[in-house]
């Protein structure tokens, strides 16, 4: 009898954490078949043999897992940490341009040390508008390169305006290849990042570093899949609640630092069935709300700071407030925190038996949740159920904050203390509380979608429709690369920056492009 | 500033982050982001020392003031920053065209990173930096300067681009200033480093505004750990809050090589049911509320984060932001009616009389 189950249905998603490894396996349906928690090991692996077993256990054939999705901190910790990162030899081309702010100049010195082994800033780049600052000199950076040769295990390669024209990056990585040969690594910044040459630049020097510890992760994934007979294919979860397919993730390792809040968010979401939503994770001591828009949570616009360097990656937009399950009310119930019992809360709330009026008593109180086994003194009825009014002020006050525009979208509420939230909250259209919540990172990372970006200078007249549809082709080449199907790859933002006191009126336009993977 | 207990005599890399914060407040959400010029002081700060801060009483009669900033478009300077080739250039030149010895190097924009990359040129060259600039904020073009509106006229300009190209100009008057100028920026990829008007310490005295660097940095300090940073900044600037809202409207168009458009706050908690709209040509200039003006340049408009006070520039104000609205009254020699006329709403093409800040905005103070 022919099976009723499609082969390769299944997905499995791993999000490797500095605590915990979660694994899930979610159907075409985005249902959940199996979870399991399992403590991350000093060398991945195992605790992805663990997570593994345990959750294909749910499964009664490991072929039907066609896709595996990777969520993890390895690169984050690899830099916070500074251990396992690879040399780097790093070439700027733009002098006489840009020698006020030598390459590395804001870094951390450890860091600095742990991966340079030389700088070099060689005459070459372009002005804007694509006419050159001034001639590159080959010998120069074959110096360099020589220079180098027993030391780097990779180069970064970064010109000023290398967004706008790259030949010169291109002809400097051919460079590369001739004198140091195909065993270095080599990344070429237009590649990684946009306009803002030191954020781009630091960006991938981190990048050029960071290969082997993307080798090592990609190869612990292999080796426990080999071992288990499988062989699906495998992606990586990146900083924007993106996929990308492993051979792309091992040439831009740095694109999968920051993963870890985009999944949880998307995760989330997706755990609840819906695209367009505020998302509030409520803890023990604060609440973080995140918002998701076409199935990707909104990001921020401030830089992020990774180990200590600036770089010009995008984190999602979360705030963060002071409203959890151990959070305090004070006497007269007028104040709601921000401090809270924390950990502490089995032993201090009164609820457990404890002294300290905390919001999860508040909650028990108001009969937003049956738990703990003593009984709450009249006497407390006054500041419990004030200090609940006060929260729910703030609950709607931070979606309020946090929503676009007049239209409402649900909240879904996730985390230890997500009963805290009432059943409706002003701003909000519905309150959903899905299941699995505890996992939703690794669901997050499992979730179908790769993405890709491109950022350039297109002028405003005559021009611009075909200079911008060019940009959204480079970004939907981009997507497809990292997995996308190219048949229904969707631009999802399109920013539009005019830009001031040129000669010719411009635009700066940053396009997305996102789609489901193609299927295998 | 009399009162101050101790003026500041020197600017060290500790300084720096301060300074950053306060030009960013001054810059009126344009006069260009400040991060890259932090990167390029403290760059130059490592290598020579920290900056000695002076007066223009300190200085010799006839010591050249060289009044400095970059001339070009923003985002290019975020990509092609500066090279320390510039700054020696352009003594040289200024030297040798003025037959006089240079003894200080000024900003002539305090707003923005105009008022922190003079820093390094000052390191750079062995120069003290006046205590002072030549608009006590950021404005869009050469001719919105102190020395103009002082009456001084417009000598002598030197730009010197990235590739060591130097260009010496002698305009007919300051209108020509800007038009060649802006040319000759953009010959060299749309940016260069300018000096407007080189003269001597003894002809600069009482044509710019004093004490803005030192300013800057108290500004900067005056957030760093308050309990409140909003409140904390407006009563160091003597502010009124126009709006506390959320951004929920951006437009934005190019016209004339300036970006122009409006942005919408609807106000939260207390200013809930308000509605405030801000006019932005690179710079925020005039507030309406209700179609009545709160407040207008040259008074000084800022969009601060609502949360942490600091600055927000005008190509950063996004949809969803959570902001405060600042406004305080401009240097009064904006309000003589010579400096009106070069930077009145007006100026801007607006079709509105100035109403000083302290009256148009009175309810919110």
């Amino acid at each position: 009898m022919p099976s009723s189950k499609q082969l390769n249905d299944l997905r499995i998603g791993i999000d490797v954490g500095g605590t915990n490894t979660d694994a899930v396996v979610l159907d075409a349906q985005n249902q959940v078949l199996s979870w399991t928690k399992k403590p991350t090991t000093d060398d991945v692996t195992g605790g992805m043999r663990a997570a593994l077993a345990a959750v294909l256990e749910g499964v009664d054939d490991p072929s039907r897992v066609g896709r595996v999705m990777l969520g993890t901190t390895a690169a984050t910790n690899a830099i916070v940490e500074r251990r396992r990162l690879g040399k780097v030899a790093v070439i700027r081309i733009g002098a006489p341009a840009t020698t006020a702010v030598p390459p590395l100049t804001a870094w951390p010195d450890d860091l600095r040390a742990a991966i340079s082994v030389g700088e070099l800033l060689a005459k070459g780049g372009y002005l804007i508008d694509g006419r050159r600052i001034a001639p590159t000199d080959p010998d120069e950076i074959r110096r360099f390169l020589e220079s180098v040769a027993d030391k780097a295990d990779a180069v970064a390669v970064t010109g000023v305006f290398s967004p706008v024209v790259h030949d010169e990056e291109r002809q400097v990585g051919e460079l590369v290849r001739e004198v140091l040969g195909d065993s270095v690594a080599l990344s070429l910044s237009h590649e990684i990042g946009q306009i803002g040459l030191l954020e781009r630049e630091n960006s991938t020097v981190l990048n050029a570093a960071l290969h082997g510890v993307a080798r090592d992760v990609t190869g612990a994934l292999s080796q426990v899949l080999h071992e288990r007979g499988m062989q699906p294919a495998t992606f990586f979860a990146q900083n924007d609640g993106t996929l990308m397919a492993m051979e792309y993730a091992s040439r831009y390792p740095v694109l999968t630092i920051g993963s870890g809040p985009a999944n949880s968010i998307r995760g989330a979401a997706v755990l609840s069935g819906v695209e367009d939503a505020l998302v509030a994770d409520v803890g023990g001591t604060t609440t973080d709300f995140g918002v998701l828009i076409k199935g990707l949570p909104r990001e921020s616009t401030a830089p992020v700071r990774i180990g200590g360097v600036v770089t010009n990656f995008r984190m999602p937009d979360v705030i963060s407030i002071g409203l959890g399950g151990g959070t305090l009310i004070s006497q007269d119930g007028s104040t709601v925190g921000p401090q809270s019992v924390g950990h502490r809360l089995g032993a201090s709330a009164l609820i457990f038996g404890g002294s300290v009026p905390t919001l999860s008593d508040a909650g028990v109180l108001a009969g937003r949740a049956t738990f703990g086994s003593n009984s709450i003194g009249a006497s407390y009825t006054q500041r419990l159920t004030h200090g609940l009014a006060v929260a729910d002020a703030m609950f709607g006050d931070a979606v309020d904050v946090m929503s676009l525009g007049k239209a409402e979208r649900p909240l879904v509420v996730v985390g230890g203390g997500a009963f805290l939230v009432p059943d409706s909250v002003p701003g909000a259209s519905s309150v959903i509380r899905p299941d699995h919540a505890d996992v939703a990172n690794a669901v997050g990372a499992a979730i179908a979608l790769a993405s890709g970006r491109w950022d350039a200078i297109v002028p405003d007249g005559l021009g611009r429709r075909d200079a911008i549809e060019r940009a959204c082709d480079m970004a939907r080449q981009r997507a497809v690369q990292a997995g996308a199907d190219p048949q229904s790859v969707e631009i999802v933002e399109l920013v539009e920056i005019p830009l001031s006191y040129l000669s010719e009126p411009a635009i700066r336009v940053n396009v997305k492009a996102a789609g489901p993977l193609s299927w295998i | 500033m009399s009162d101050s207990p101790e003026r500041l005599r020197e600017i060290t890399i500790a300084d720096l982050p301060a300074l950053a914060r306060g030009c960013a407040v001054l810059g009126t959400g344009g006069g260009g982001e400040v991060e890259s010029g932090v990167l390029i002081a403290l760059s130059a700060l490592q290598k020579h020392g920290p900056v000695p801060l002076v007066t223009l009483d300190e200085l010799p009669d006839d010591g050249l003031v060289l009044p400095l900033g970059g001339i070009g478009a923003p985002t290019v300077g975020h990509e092609m920053i500066h090279g320390i080739h510039e700054a020696y250039l352009m003594r040289e030149a200024m030297e040798e065209a003025l037959g006089a010895t240079a003894v200080a190097v000024m900003s002539s924009e305090i707003g923005g990173g105009n008022g922190v990359v003079p820093v390094a040129l000052a390191a750079q060259l062995g120069l003290p930096l006046v205590d002072g600039d030549e608009m006590g904020r950021a404005f869009p073009e050469v001719q919105m300067v102190s020395t103009n509106i002082a009456g001084l006229p417009i000598e002598i300009i030197g730009l010197v681009d990235v590739i060591g190209n130097v260009t010496i100009l002698r305009p007919t008057d300051w209108e020509w200033a800007e038009t060649i100028s802006r040319m000759v920026s953009v010959a060299g990829g749309s940016y260069a480093l300018m000096a407007d008007n080189v003269i001597n310490a003894k002809r600069m005295r009482g044509a710019i505004i004093e004490g803005t660097v030192s300013q800057a940095i108290r500004i900067g300090r005056v957030t760093e750990g308050a309990a409140d940073p909003v409140a904390a900044l407006m009563a160091e600037l003597g502010a009124a809050k126009l709006i506390t809202g959320k951004v929920v409207e951006v437009e934005r168009r190019t016209g004339g090589g300036f970006v122009r458009g409006s942005v919408v706050i609807d106000g939260l908690g207390d200013d809930a049911d308000r509605i405030v709209r801000l006019e932005i040509q690179n710079e925020n200039l005039v507030a309406f509320e209700d179609g009545v003006v709160l407040a207008s340049v040259p008074d000084l408009i800022t969009v601060v984060d609502m949360h942490t006070a600091g600055a927000i520039a005008t190509e950063l104000v996004r949809y969803g932001q959570r902001v405060s609205v600042l406004a305080w009254p401009c240097d009064p020699l904006w309000r003589t009616p010579r400096g009106l006329e070069v930077v009145g709403p007006r100026a801007f093409g607006y079709d509105l009389d100035y109403v000083p800040v302290e009256e148009a905005a009175r309810a919110f103070i």
